[in-house]
């Protein structure tokens, strides 16, 4: 029987949040694209919880935006609830959370994508990757027998290698929500010379609305003014009316039930192999970690409009059916719950991504790109933006064009993929705040101003929005001058609008941007004693305040990040063998082997590398200049900026 | 490139007649400036000329510290090729330090071990057929200071430091995790205890600050070392140098376990006395620490005092002992003369040729021909102490008072009414600093405090 063959620039495997941007970003970008899926209906599916966004997540979905990705704009078609989390504190963590309509937003981003020029989708499961003789590759294989060339291709393939379901004691060799796994590509990986790890995660159980009484439990309400995530989205269009969420509390008996059951838990009983992630631990590690305490919160969480079904956020879990039943019963307004489906574990095949380079390119099979969960990361923000780096690089490949690397002072992508590729992964890898060093720089309210001049050059994002952030970007700077410059008398009416506002009267007259400093004054309040304040936007208003209320945090990131900057523009070269340095510590020479960082910055956060090492680094490229002039010219080392 | 500006002493740590302080980097002339007064007072440094020397005065605010010669050499005519100023100031170790310290509190910071080689290095001053001696430097440097930060820190001070870091990591931990998953984790009321908690770790550092010998978290003076088979009458001799009973004396082979160190003045020479337990192979595991520790110690020692029990013959310790000192400063007692000798000075200068004395720990004989011998080595310079330690010093005294700095700037956040977010930063930053105390880098350990310390979402 003759098989199927054709021809495309780029081949994606898997059409989950990773594949979608992935996909997107090379058709976008003119080139002809298949993106390959075990179910068309199961394209961008929300398996776990039913959001976008949160602490840090909601970061990055305002990167991909700013990229030109597509997350951003999907869930402000979709989203049903909207809060801006930690408003509280600093504009720095600040962060979006969306709750979605899960199915909308499957059917949206199918829409899209099927609307794309130059994008071909087709349901089958790829089990191969084909190479030529240099390791380089030159198409994938599905296990219908079909062969599709391709210049590049990009593994987004999720929790579906070699996936299996656990609940309790009864295991399915499925992936999320009974689909079929992808049992047959991880054996052609490892014949690629890949090394492979094992995950888990897990998911708690969907239950009906009707067999729970909300009156038992705290009603969660979304913002009033809703901030839409996308940059193009006019703001008047998601102010909808929104779903609540309902706070609810395990308590005593349910932890004592999940005591008495430990035994039964595939975890506890050593059924599962694979490594989970210590930041959305199961219900039964919570019990089991924090004994101390006594009650847990869980949040109960539309899935969509459409739909009865309700998420029990908090309360994952990998205990047989039964077990599930009975303390799930425990919880207030729960104790009649009917479960629709179980809460599961799910374990899955991914990539020690140390093999990855910084575009997300695999060190040793050039062409070969990958993002997402397969790259040993979690969660749907995570993959997204791990898929549109992914797609991005390999048209810039295949463009012959130099890839997009984000660094850690532009943008939380750049920590994560950074992250990803230079330190030890053992668990599945979630974005945080805290892993950001410069995180008063990377705020989501400046996403577009940091990213957009990027995302234009890569070709993602149009003339006419590059132009519009540009203006922004001189309107901001304009008035942050007139701030500074404005002066303020100690007037009647300046004191008594100072009085009103809680705020210390003026001895003498200072200027507004030392007004705007006050903890208790912001820029848009001060407006009736400003009385020249030109007409500015809210998002051109917002920044202005931002950025004269911490200027003294934000010097300082600065200045932490030109130092930080210099070691980065050293470049190594690559596929270089560190033995040739002299002096260099053996625990350096192999990490440095295996790792080939990019750059000393790089280098230098490769733990095992210590500072000494860095330093022998840096006099062995002084000494390359004379040695080898040819490759030392190639890594513009010593261009630097002044 | 800009370039943060490095200080650290030039000229070695012995009593020679001048000294030199090396300053290099942008501000190396603006900090002068700050610190130089010339005679009649209005002599501006940075508009000198290059290449000239200046006689003056260093100040710290109105505290005159030394009468000095500065030297004054503009980028790119130095070593470094950087902005470069020397300071000639007089020779005594304590003058150098107080002037090293007033230019790093007027904005310059202590030289990485080896930095002024490897900056002159990498701009291209020094040829290439060196590299490999400049990698050599700042290697040894390097493993100096490595040494010192994890094996030399005095007392207990490694432990305090880490518990004022596992205080820091665990509000850091606190708030992150607040930050990460704000529905699960409130901040109500926390800036009021992370205040007092601030607090309290200031006056821990504040303490660190003050009790160790201003700052001091390393010996400083010549390390030297008492070696000898077991109950050869190092601890006796020890005894005598400090005029008090501090080493178990018995006439049990082996009672000094571990190796007592202890700081002694000889003519103004400041000496790190460390005995050690006898080396000789043995089977006890706690005493074979303390051998380990002594060979250890020998190989960093600066002056050597063998100690030879010469109413015993020479036997395989002894022979061990004297091959490992061939080729270092050493001094040989014969001690226990006043019993019968069995061991000659002619048997002993067989194996190692180094300068004998005939000693008696039980009725002083020798002990000033010692001093003496010890004065006099210093003074020709034959013993030097590692100048390393002075710099690592200062380094690490900079450091606690970064560290303070930086909990300060909390305390202020917290008064101001910041964010919390913000108060993460600079507990961050004291963090840091205090880990370069101890040699420690920050790696994973607040992902792994938070998930280990606080119970996440989902």
């Amino acid at each position: 029987m003759p098989a199927i063959q054709e021809n495309y620039d780029v081949c994606v495997v898997g059409a989950g949040h990773a594949g979608c941007e992935a996909a997107l970003a090379c058709a976008r970008l003119g080139l002809e694209t298949i993106i390959f899926t075990v179910s068309v209906d199961s394209i961008a599916l929300m398996p776990c919880n039913p959001n976008i966004g949160g602490s840090s997540k909601g970061h990055l979905v305002r990167e991909i935006d700013a990229l030109g990705g597509e997350m951003g704009k999907n869930i402000d078609k979709t989203f049903i609830q909207s809060k801006m989390l930690n408003k509280s504190k600093g504009p720095a963590v600040h962060s979006l959370r969306a709750q979605a309509d899960k199915a909308e937003y499957s059917k949206q981003m199918r829409k899209t994508m099927q609307n794309t020029d130059h994008l071909t989708i087709r349901q089958a499961e790829v089990s191969e990757i084909i190479t030529n003789d240099k390791n380089e590759i030159t198409g994938v294989k599905t296990v219908s027998g079909g062969t599709y060339f391709c210049k590049a291709a990009i593994l987004c393939t999720g929790t579906y290698l070699r996936a299996r379901c656990l609940t309790g004691e009864m295991i399915t060799h499925t992936g999320p929500n009974g689909l079929q796994a992808a049992n047959h590509l991880t054996d052609s990986l490892i014949a690629h010379g890949i090394e492979m790890y094992r995950f888990k995660t897990g998911t708690p159980a969907r239950v009906d609305k009707r067999s729970l009484d909300f009156s038992k439990m705290q009603e969660q309400v979304g913002d009033e003014r809703v901030v839409p995530f996308s940059f193009t989205t006019n703001p008047d269009d998601v102010q909808i009316d929104q779903v609540s969420c309902w706070l609810t509390y395990t308590n005593p008996k349910t932890h004592e039930i999940i005591r008495n059951n430990l035994d039964r838990s595939p975890i506890y009983a050593g059924i599962i192999e694979g490594t989970g992630p210590r930041y959305c631990p199961s219900i039964e590690d919570k019990v089991v970690k924090f004994a101390e305490k006594d009650r847990h919160q869980i949040f109960i969480e539309p899935e969509g409009l459409d739909t009865n079904e309700m998420y029990v956020g908090g309360m994952s879990s990998s205990l047989p059916e039964d077990v599930q039943h009975a303390m799930y019963r425990t919880l207030p307004g729960l104790e009649n719950v009917k479960i629709v489906r179980n809460a599961y574990a799910i374990e899955y095949d991914c990539i020690n991504p140390n093999q990855l380079y910084a575009s997300l390119e695999f060190k040793n099979v050039p062409g070969l790109f990958s993002g997402g969960q397969f790259n040993g990361s979690s969660g749907y923000e995570e993959a997204a933006c791990q898929g549109l780096i992914a797609g991005i690089n390999a048209a810039m490949k295949i463009q012959g064009k130099e890839p997009l690397i984000l660094d850690r002072s532009e943008a939380y992508i750049g920590v994560l993929i950074d992250d990803l590729v230079t330190k030890e992964t053992h668990e599945p890898y979630r974005m945080m705040t805290s892993r950001a060093e410069y995180r008063l720089l990377l705020r989501q309210d400046n996403a577009d101003l940091r990213l957009s001049k990027k995302g234009y050059e890569v070709g993602l994002i149009s003339e006419e929005r590059y132009n519009w952030v540009c203006e922004k970007e001189q309107l901001i700077e304009e008035e942050i001058k007139r701030c500074h410059e404005v002066r303020i008398g100690a007037s009647k009416e300046v004191q008594e609008f100072l009085e009103e506002h809680d705020s210390i009267p003026l001895n003498t007259g200072t200027t507004l941007a030392e007004l705007i400093r006050r903890p208790e004054l912001e820029y848009d309040m001060l407006a009736p004693i400003d009385l020249e304040r030109p007409e500015l936007s809210y998002e051109v208003t917002e920044q202005v305040n931002i950025l004269i209320k911490y200027d003294g945090y934000i010097k300082r990131q600065i200045k932490q990040v030109e130092q930080f900057k210099r070691l980065e523009k050293k470049k190594l070269p690559q596929n270089f063998d560190y033995n040739e340095v002299a002096s260099l510590r053996i625990e350096a020479v192999q990490k440095l082997n295996q790792l080939q960082p990019l750059s000393i910055g790089q280098a230098s956060r490769i733990s095992g590398v210590s500072p000494a090492d860095i330093s022998v680094l840096l006099v062995y490229l002084e000494q390359l200049k004379y040695l080898n002039p040819d490759l030392f010219s190639k890594l513009n080392v010593g261009k630097e900026e002044d | 490139m800009k370039t943060d500006t490095i200080a650290a002493i030039a000229t070695a740590m012995s009593p020679s007649g001048i000294g030199i302080i090396r300053l290099s980097g942008e501000e190396a002339f603006s900090i002068v400036d700050k610190i130089y007064r010339s005679k009649s007072g209005n002599k501006k440094l940075s508009e000198c000329e290059s290449h000239t020397i200046h006689y003056g005065y260093i100040y710290d605010g109105d505290t005159l510290i030394d009468e000095v010669m500065v030297l004054l050499m503009k980028a790119p005519r130095s070593y470094t090729t950087e902005d470069t100023v020397e300071i000639d100031c007089h020779g005594g170790v304590f003058v150098m330090k107080r002037i090293l310290e007033t230019v790093i509190k007027y904005g310059a910071r202590p030289a990485e071990p080896g930095e002024f080689t490897k900056r002159a290095f990498l701009n291209g001053r020094i040829d290439l057929t060196q590299a490999e001696s400049v990698i050599d430097v700042i290697n040894s440097k390097n493993d100096f200071a490595l040494r010192s930060s994890t094996q030399q820190l005095r007392g207990t001070l490694k432990q305090d430091v880490k518990e004022v870091r596992d205080k820091i990591i665990h509000e850091i931990a606190f708030i992150e995790s607040a930050l990460d998953d704000p529905e699960h984790i409130s901040l109500e009321g926390y800036p009021e205890s992370l205040s007092s908690i601030v607090m309290e770790q200031i006056a821990h550092v504040d303490k660190l600050l003050a009790n160790s010998d201003n700052g001091r978290m390393l010996k400083e003076g010549i390390m030297t070392v008492i070696v000898g088979k077991p109950n050869a009458g190092k601890s006796s001799l020890l005894n005598q140098m400090m005029g008090e009973e501090r080493a178990i004396v018995t006439d049990i082979a082996g009672t000094t376990r571990d190796v007592l160190e202890e700081q002694i003045q000889l003519g103004g020479i400041t000496l790190n006395i460390v005995d050690t337990a006898g080396i000789r192979d043995t089977e006890d595991i706690v005493e074979k620490i303390g051998v380990d520790k002594a060979k250890d110690y020998l190989s960093k020692a600066d002056l050597i005092i063998y100690v030879v029990d010469s109413s015993v013959a020479l036997e395989e310790n002894d022979y061990e002992i004297m091959e490992l000192l061939q080729d270092r400063q050493a001094i040989v007692l014969l001690n226990k003369t006043d019993l019968e000798s069995v061991v000659t000075e002619e048997e002993v200068r067989n194996h190692l040729d180094k300068k004998m004395i005939a000693f008696s720990a039980k009725d002083s004989t020798g002990m000033e021909e010692l001093e003496e011998t010890i004065k006099d080595m210093f003074f020709k310079g034959e013993v030097s102490f590692n100048d390393e330690v002075i710099i690592t010093n200062i380094r690490q005294k900079n450091s606690l008072q970064e560290a303070k700095n930086s909990l300060n700037l909390v305390l202020r956040s917290i008064e101001d009414a910041m964010p919390e977010d913000f108060y993460s930063i600079d507990l961050m930053n004291a963090y840091e600093s205090l880990g370069n105390i101890i040699g420690e880098s920050v790696e994973d350990d607040l992902v792994n405090e938070i998930f280990s310390k606080f119970c996440m979402g989902k």
